[in-house]
């Protein structure tokens, strides 16, 4: 194994030790000895970056299941490496921070850090695995550990609610993505993207391409919180704090985003892919933002925060790819920008929203309260926590000098290019985007400001809260510290990050826009001269602040908009009709009377055997085999059928059973008849035993409900006796004419002396040519014998003897 | 007032021999003729069910101290062991044999095992027929 996939693996075995280490290492935190691995493994995957950033890749194939070609390869190239980086990166400060957040006395760290490390392996396994398979096996891991994060609080109703929502949501998606790989596979006859990749002229014509694109896409979209997809992530915030910084802001909200990116060289080029990924991204963002202006809670805020800019990566996705319609060169860059954009975004959210999670769950920590109601005039109180809010904040919003506010303008760049191209009818709706774009930026703007204004500055409200606040645990501070020196340096320094990470993430992302030879040139100014990028930002500075003042006169506009067209109400009453829905059909059909399954089950085969008779003309009489018909015959079917009509119209139930009894011995007259006097005698005996017991059952019918009634009669009833007949009727007619072989019974007839000794070829079959069926009948015999003999004898079941106990 | 059974008892001591008698014909008449450890079985438990008619449960109970139960897995074990035995002489299981032999008093005879899988067949059903009807007919509830 090579040391790859150990790393990727590494998460995983940790966890195994965990629960020992918490149990017998109380004294020290567990989560000191969690820390070390995320730690070594950044720095494991550091190594990658002068690789890396040659424009070389690493790969290590483990055969896992070779003969479905399903194979554990790890694969580190430029995108790879910044999700392993993250994923690792901030990983160590969230583990850091938890271990300051969660009490060691009173949660149960154990469960939390196996969790955490199941994810934490899971989501390097899915950036780094090039196999369709293994990457669809970790990410249905990142569901179930996410689902595991957020009911980490599992005693309380809400958390359970937003892990189930999860779950739903990201599982449904999965699903639909393991559907759209499946697809893939089929056109491709492999799993590994590198190969698919090779093949994508051959299959971007298939006509299963726009269904695998449709299907994967729904599975990024559900994962990365796209809209109408986003309701799972608030309510995904009742997670602990470290887990909603980790999960729902830096990484497993990112596979979505990831896996966009990284099957982008397959579909990029594609209209529906460039409008479907661009345009749910630009609802996404619009939505996003508008929504987080209203919410209350600052994790809320975080949360629909987090949806729009997950909206704003993807939408820049979207319109990357169309730049792989121009190649690259001097003049054609510009299209490249929403892919560099998109990229640079990536860092910048993970690490401004990381500090706005930890700094939200400080606030909540040292407070008791998450609601901006009840907060304000924290500043003097926290004043390292302010400024780090402030950070986090300022680069959300997009100001300078934070890196937020560079990839904005890289971000309204690559719109206002968007708008101008002539391609997938983008002059008719192209407007739109930059339109869309610098909306939501304005909304993104009010709403950072009302985290941090509202927090931190206005009145004091000391009344309101359940603890008195201070200042956190220096502990608690550094990783948010940590991320927020982060934000300023990129914002300052954004070229440190250009020739390390994005060039080659690029390279990933649209590798076909590349000639040979030929890299990515990336250079990131602050300055960029007065450009309508420029003017855009210095609006929403504008309108924003404007806006963000004037806020309780406007925000009633919210309240116009009704609860029921909602999407949680959607979701909340689709799932309880569904339920309902479920609920009546289950009890329309399942009525518990067994009548109702009987005419189930015999219209089915009228249905099934009738109905295939009827469509395949299958219906035959041949009378050239037929013996003729003797009178005995005659005499004894009259005589049968008789009695047969005469049970269901008998008046008492003794008639009834003496007509069954007289049917039964006149079949032993027919096998007299036809020669057959094994079957004769043993019929005679076994009927007078079964009318015995039939007379017995009579006998001891309760004396209450005794009901000498006849039969009532029922159309549905008889329509379904009359056709049972008929169809049972026309197989049995169709069969006789349709003997296609000689019956085996020659053989038995000849060889019944010779081979076994017998002359009785009835009994030489039973006991001799197929003695073992005649075995297990005998055992059939038995366990009735003691079914019966159980049945009265241990009647545990007694009224009186449950009672008494 | 106690019913008296004299007619009845008479009667059931010579016809439960007879029909005794003819399920052991029928048993093994059955490689030849009509017949077999099936309907053999069935007779017997005819005979049996007769004399529990004549004399009551406990009085036969006495006279035949025989649990039917075991007698229904005695039949199941010779059937298994019939084919079981056959793998003594590395032939598939359930193969049977035969050949003639010249017995005192019986002069040529054929014997074939498959009689003793018969037999199995034959302890089952009397075992099975007479543990059913054993039960209901005790069972007074």
């Amino acid at each position: 194994m090579a040391w790859l996939q150990l790393a990727i693996l590494s998460p995983f075995l940790l966890a195994i030790f965990v629960p020992f280490l918490y149990k017998y290492v109380r004294q020290i935190h567990t989560g000191w000895f969690v820390l070390i691995l995320p730690l070594v493994l950044f720095t494991y995957l550091v190594q990658f970056l002068p690789t890396v950033s040659r424009g070389e890749s690493i790969q290590h194939t483990i055969e896992w299941i070779p003969s479905l070609g399903i194979n554990f390869t790890a694969y580190v190239d430029g995108l790879g490496l910044l999700f392993g980086l993250l994923i690792t990166g901030i990983g160590s400060l969230v583990v850091l921070y938890s271990i300051y957040y969660l009490s060691k006395e009173k949660e149960a760290l154990n469960s939390f850090y196996v969790y955490l490390l199941m994810f934490m392996g899971a989501m390097l396994g899915v950036v780094l695995s090039d196999n369709l398979m293994v990457l669809y096996v970790f990410w249905e891991l990142t569901s179930l550990a996410s689902f595991l994060l957020i009911a980490y609080w599992y005693q309380r109703e809400k958390s359970r609610y937003g892990a189930q929502k999860s779950m739903l949501i990201t599982v449904f998606g999965g699903f639909a993505m393991f559907a759209g790989f499946i697809l893939l596979f089929l056109m491709t006859g492999t799993y590994s993207i590198r190969e698919i990749i090779t093949q994508v002229a051959t299959i971007s014509t298939h006509e299963l391409f726009i269904p695998a694109m449709l299907l994967i896409l729904l599975g990024a979209f559900t994962k990365s919180a796209q809209f109408p997809f986003h309701i799972w992530l608030p309510d995904a915030m009742e997670a602990p704090t470290p887990v909603s910084a980790y999960l729902h802001s830096a990484t497993m909200v990112k596979a979505g985003i990831y896996l966009v990116a990284r099957l982008s060289p397959i579909f990029a080029g594609q209209a529906e892919w460039f409008w479907l990924v661009a345009g749910f991204g630009i609802v996404t963002l619009f939505w996003g933002s508008f929504s987080a202006v209203k919410q209350t809670d600052l994790k809320s805020i975080l949360a629909f925060s987090t949806i729009s800019q997950l909206g704003l990566i993807m939408c820049l996705l979207g319109l990357g790819s169309a730049a792989v319609h121009f190649g690259y060169d001097k003049e054609t860059a510009l299209y490249t920008t929403a892919v560099l954009a998109a990229v640079f975004h990536l860092i910048n959210h993970a690490t401004f929203k990381g500090a706005l999670f930890m700094v939200v769950g400080i606030v909540d920590h040292e407070t008791g309260t998450r609601d901006i109601r009840k907060l304000g005039g924290l500043m003097s109180l926290m004043p390292i926590t302010f400024t780090l809010a402030i950070i986090g904040t300022f680069s959300m919003a997009g100001l300078p000098p934070f890196n937020g506010f560079l990839s904005k303008e890289l971000f309204f760049t690559g719109v206002l290019n968007a708008s101008q191209l002539n391609l997938f009818e983008m002059q008719t709706w192209g407007m739109l985007f930059p339109v869309l774009a610098w909306v939501a930026s304005v909304f993104t703007f009010i709403y950072s400001m009302v985290l941090v204004f509202k927090t931190f500055t206005g009145k004091y409200q000391p009344e309101k809260l359940d603890k008195k606040p201070h200042e956190a645990p220096i502990g608690m501070l550094i990783p948010p510290i940590i991320l927020a020196s982060l934000v300023v340096i990129f914002g300052i320094f954004p070229n440190l990050l250009s020739y390390s990470l994005i060039e080659p993430a690029m390279a990933s992302i649209i590798p076909s826009v590349l000639g040979p030879e030929q890299q990515f040139y990336v250079n990131i100014y602050h300055w960029h001269g007065l450009t309508t990028e420029l003017y855009m930002t210095i609006g929403v500075i504008a309108l924003g602040t404007i806006l963000y003042l004037s806020l309780s006169k406007w925000s009633g506009i919210y309240n116009w908009f009704p609860k029921k067209l909602a999407l949680n109400h959607f979701y909340d009453h689709g799932l309880i009709s569904m339920e309902r829905v479920a609920n009546k059909i289950t009890r329309f059909h399942m009525t518990g009377l067994i009548r109702d399954y009987l005419v189930y089950i015999f219209a089915f085969l009228i249905i099934v055997i009738g109905g295939g008779l009827f469509t395949l003309n299958a219906f035959t009489f041949d009378s050239s085999t037929t013996a003729p018909i003797g009178i005995y015959e005659v005499i004894l079917a009259l005589i049968m059928v008789v009695a047969a009509v005469a049970v269901p119209f008998a008046q008492s139930r003794i008639t009834a059973i003496l007509s069954v009894g007289i049917v039964g011995f006149m079949l032993a007259m027919f096998f007299v008849v036809f020669r057959a006097p094994d079957l004769a005698l043993t019929q005679l005996i076994v009927e007078t035993v079964s009318v015995a017991l039939f007379l017995l059952c009579f006998y001891h019918l309760p004396k209450l409900k005794k009901e000498i009634s006849p039969v009532p009669f029922r159309a549905t009833n008889f329509m379904i006796s009359l056709g049972v007949g008929l169809v049972m009727m026309l197989v049995a007619f169709s069969a006789i004419g349709n003997r296609l072989f000689t019956p085996i019974s020659e053989y038995f007839l000849e060889a019944s002396y010779t081979e076994a000794g017998g002359r009785n070829v009835v009994n030489v079959i039973l006991v001799d040519f197929r003695g073992f069926d005649t075995m297990l009948e005998g055992l059939v015999l038995g366990i009735a014998a003691l079914g019966v003999y159980s049945l009265i004898k241990l009647r545990l079941a007694r009224r009186e003897d449950l009672e008494n106990q | 007032m106690k019913t008296n059974d004299v007619i009845l008892q008479t009667v059931t001591r010579t016809v439960s021999f007879i029909i005794l008698l003819f399920s052991i014909y029928l048993f093994f008449a059955g490689h030849h003729n009509p017949g077999g450890g099936f309907i053999g079985g069935l007779m017997t438990g005819a005979a049996l069910v007769l004399l529990y008619i004549a004399y009551d449960i406990k009085t036969m109970a006495k006279v035949l101290p025989i649990d039917f139960k075991n007698m229904t897995a005695l039949g199941l074990l010779i059937g298994v062991s019939t084919g079981l035995g056959s793998f003594l002489f590395n032939v598939p299981f359930l193969s049977h044999s035969f050949g003639y032999f010249y017995l005192p008093f019986l002069g040529k005879t054929e014997l074939a095992t498959a009689v003793l899988f018969d037999l199995g067949v034959y302890l089952t059903v009397v075992g099975v027929t007479m543990t059913i009807i054993l039960t209901i007919g005790e069972d007074n509830e």
